[in-house]
């Protein structure tokens, strides 16, 4: 799964978390939109190979959060990013090539984006991005990309179906697909589950669970169970504060620094 | 429950509401005289087409059933109408005439117009884009007489000066001239088509590196096609029915072109020419509105092909 290129940067890539090192370093970070504050002053790491949950209600800041870090932020007309964000020791605001810096950075958005292509263009996408046009070579990224997201059995005799006609969760897997197809050295999935059936959360929780061991994973999610499930560390965000980072059982049996992380991870409020 | 005058009460008032149920009041005929009318200016529009192909029909069907014959019709290039003994009506020369300088408009058309597309709907943003559109949309409305005009005073010396050809009315100068007269529409429909792209498209597959270009290449054009596909379309009906610029700009030679430095003469052309001059109900005359026939059916053709292929984008 972790190309040579890939392995160069993460490091040793099979290795289990290692929290020595940092893949996201984020620093006195600040979002405005116009006069509108989105994120003020959040300080945070991710390590490498670890699923970091982030949690927190509607408002929070953390789409925006995640829009700053793949330098989305260019596309969104009057988003102001203020603050630093490292990403593999690289400030991201004094890259001269963000395409690259995206491309190794997987994205899953809340509404499942099937693109207006066969499912196997789909897939196929990003590594004919990076130059790979060699049919077996493509074969075989799409077969493996679509088997970690759970989502091969059902389209392998349909792959030259339009994607955008499967239903709403193979969709998602199949963006899934895709994004495990720009081989990330990081992966951001925000509320993947929102158009997903249980049954496919779960088995898409699988699969996060098992691609751990390659990557790491920023997950944002507005289930507290699934952060709780999933996230080796987690982040409390309101109200573009990010009030509390910790271990995520600790959050979960009440080892926890601000009244109101408790609160809402007993469904208080929010 | 209640008591019994309540329950009286009650019953009178639902009475009354009963009967304002059978009384139609002013608004009631009201709204029927609006249906009635929207539906009349609704239904106009087909009342007119049928009309008009009724009329353009029954003036040259005589023609076509009595005195035509479809192969010296369509397949000899020799136009001569007013030749008292004996009158010839090929239409080859006129059609190749039409279908030159429309291929010609085309190939100047399409890329170009593709691109303004592109730029305004993918590149530009705020008060540039706003600027464009209004402008695209003014250059459209340009009066064709008015671009028969440039052709005629414009592009006329400037191609004779450029290429050292002794007459510069040709298919290029015509040809030129419609594709800048079809590329303002074929604009506004490709640019409404690239935006009908939903951006979610676009956002995904810019967060997964894709370079600008490679986004409008891989995922907008492809998501478009077919209504970049009808605008094509639509422009290549417009540069079949332009009648004016092209009379101006052609030369209005009877001619099969050997080259794009030739004189031509178009279908449409032919007949704001000669209809004039024609004896109202003769066989020149029903030749001409035969022409008409010809134009009408093919120009529908192409734009229901349009209409349909755009429709077809929207459902996909």
């Amino acid at each position: 799964m972790v190309s040579s290129s890939a392995a160069a940067v993460a490091g040793d890539a099979v290795a289990p978390a290692d929290p020595s090192r940092s893949k996201l370093e984020i620093s006195n970070l600040s979002i405005r939109y116009g006069n509108t504050v989105a994120l003020r002053e959040v300080n945070l790491t991710v390590r490498e190979h670890e699923i970091f949950g982030i949690i927190g209600p509607a408002n929070a800041g953390k789409t925006s959060l995640l829009k700053a870090i793949n330098r989305m932020d260019v596309f969104t007309s009057g988003m102001k990013v203020a603050g630093e964000i490292r990403f593999n020791g690289r400030d991201t605001s004094k890259l001269s090539n963000v395409y690259a810096l995206r491309s190794r950075i997987g994205v899953v958005f809340p509404l499942p984006v099937g693109l207006p292509m066969t499912v196997y263009d789909n897939v196929a996408l990003s590594p004919r991005l990076r130059g790979i046009s060699d049919k077996a070579e493509l074969d075989v990224i799409v077969q493996r990309c679509l088997t970690r997201a759970a989502l091969w059995d059902e389209v392998k005799d349909r792959l030259h179906a339009l994607g955008s006609l499967l239903s709403g969760g193979q969709q998602q897997r199949l963006t899934i697909a895709r994004a495990l197809s720009q081989e990330p050295d990081l992966l951001m999935l925000d509320e993947f589950s929102i158009a997903v059936d249980p049954v496919t959360t779960m088995r898409i929780e699988d699969v996060l669970k098992e691609l751990r061991q390659e990557v790491t994973i920023l997950l944002v999610t507005n289930l507290v169970q699934q952060a709780r499930r999933l996230a080796d560390r987690t982040a409390f965000f309101l109200n573009g504060e990010c009030v509390e980072v910790g271990i995520t059982e600790d959050l979960f049996t009440g080892e926890v620094k601000d009244q109101r992380t408790r609160d809402y991870v007993e469904g208080r409020f929010g | 429950m209640g008591t019994t005058t309540q329950a009286l009460s009650t019953r009178a008032t639902d009475a009354r509401a009963a009967e304002d149920f059978d009384r139609r009041d002013l608004d009631w005929y009201i709204d029927k005289l609006i249906a009635v009318i929207v539906f009349v200016c609704g239904i106009s529009a087909v009342l007119f087409v049928l009309g008009i192909f009724f009329f353009v029909t029954k003036e040259g069907i005589g023609f076509v059933f009595e005195k035509m014959d479809f192969r010296e019709f369509f397949l000899t290039p020799y136009w001569s109408p007013s030749d008292a003994e004996d009158p010839e009506y090929g239409i080859l020369a006129l059609m190749a005439g039409t279908a030159s300088v429309t291929g010609l408009a085309m190939l100047v058309a399409v890329p170009f117009s593709l691109g303004a597309a592109i730029f305004i709907a993918e590149f530009a943003t705020g008060k540039t884009r706003e600027a464009l559109k209004v402008l695209v949309e003014l250059l459209a409305a340009i009066p064709s007489v008015v671009w028969g005009f440039i052709g005629l005073v414009i592009m006329n010396p400037l191609l004779i000066k450029w290429f050292d050809i002794p007459v510069g009315l040709c298919v290029l100068n015509a040809g030129v001239i419609l594709g800048l007269m079809a590329a303002p529409i074929m604009t506004s429909i490709a640019e409404d088509a690239l935006k009908a792209v939903p951006d979610r498209y676009r956002e995904a597959a810019e967060a997964m590196g894709a370079t600008r270009w490679q986004v409008i290449y891989k995922v907008v054009l492809p998501a478009a096609k077919n209504g970049l596909l009808g605008g094509v379309l639509l422009g290549v009906g417009r540069g079949f029915g332009e009648t004016m610029a092209v009379l101006m700009a052609t030369g209005h030679a009877v001619n099969i072109p050997g080259s794009i430095f030739d004189s031509v003469r178009a279908l449409t052309a032919t007949i704001a020419a000669e209809l004039g001059e024609a004896v109202v109900g003769g066989e020149h005359y029903q030749v001409l509105f035969t022409i008409g026939i010809f134009l009408f059916l093919i120009t529908f053709i192409i734009n229901l092909s349009a209409d349909l292929i755009v429709r077809g984008i929207r459902k996909g």
